[in-house]
């Protein structure tokens, strides 16, 4: 029954991901392509976890969270850079 | 009964990821559907939340009920995420205040220095009055 319920979030969290690549790749305006991109980052810490549940290690958990902050910094930078011109003042 | 509590405990892992899952589907609706950005902004939060949320409690549930280990590395994830997810917001909102949003079309904020998007925020000693008292 788990195997059912990880193949459905996985199909659920891959299709968010599509979604989004469709709008980094359409959006309208530069906040809208970094608020694509932040948000595929999430979908896709999602499926990391999803695939650590299906292999049965932890070592996912730590790659996860590695890109969980990695996401961070470069959705911040990529802020900064088109606001003020500059990442570190 | 050890069987009747492995079957429990497998639907409730199963439920939490189908529930990640749904609310993941909802996000990428909004990320569709949703007109202008600021209503945008609003959508990726289910997924952060509640799509990412769901997952890493049925992650925690399956290694606790299922393989017997607690594991703490989830909870790291989701409170970080619950962290950095409002401040990626407010940054993604001034990026797009910046670039659409007239300064006109603002209210007052009621303060000396208007906002922080289109004014350089006050320099800390700079320009100061000289009849204050000196500052310690």
């Amino acid at each position: 029954m788990i195997l059912y319920a990880l193949t459905f979030a996985s199909a659920c969290f891959g299709l968010g991901l599509l979604v989004t690549l469709w709008r980094l790749v359409t959006g309208p305006s530069q906040a809208d392509r970094i608020l694509a991109l932040d948000t595929m980052v999430i979908n896709f810490i999602a499926l990391m976890v999803l695939y650590g549940i299906w292999q049965g290690t932890q070592i996912y958990f730590e790659a996860a969270m590695l890109i969980a902050m990695v996401g961070f910094v470069s959705t911040v930078a990529f802020c900064r850079f088109i606001l003020r011109g500059d990442i570190i003042e | 009964m050890d069987q009747d509590l492995t079957l429990i405990s497998e639907i409730l892992v199963a439920a939490f990821l189908v529930i990640g899952g749904v609310f993941s589907l909802v996000s990428s609706i909004g990320m569709m559907r949703l007109r202008t950005l600021m209503q945008r902004l609003h959508a990726p939060t289910k997924s952060t939340t509640l799509g990412v949320g769901g997952v890493l409690i049925g992650s925690m549930l399956y290694s606790l009920l299922i393989r017997e280990a607690l594991s703490f590395h989830e909870l790291l994830i989701t409170l970080f995420l619950f962290m950095t997810a409002p401040i990626t917001a407010n940054f993604i909102a001034k990026t797009y205040m910046q670039d659409k949003i007239h300064k006109d079309e603002l209210p007052d904020t009621g303060r000396d220095y208007g906002w922080a998007v289109y004014d350089d925020p006050p320099m800390p000693g700079t320009p100061r009055d000289p009849e204050l008292p000196e500052e310690r």
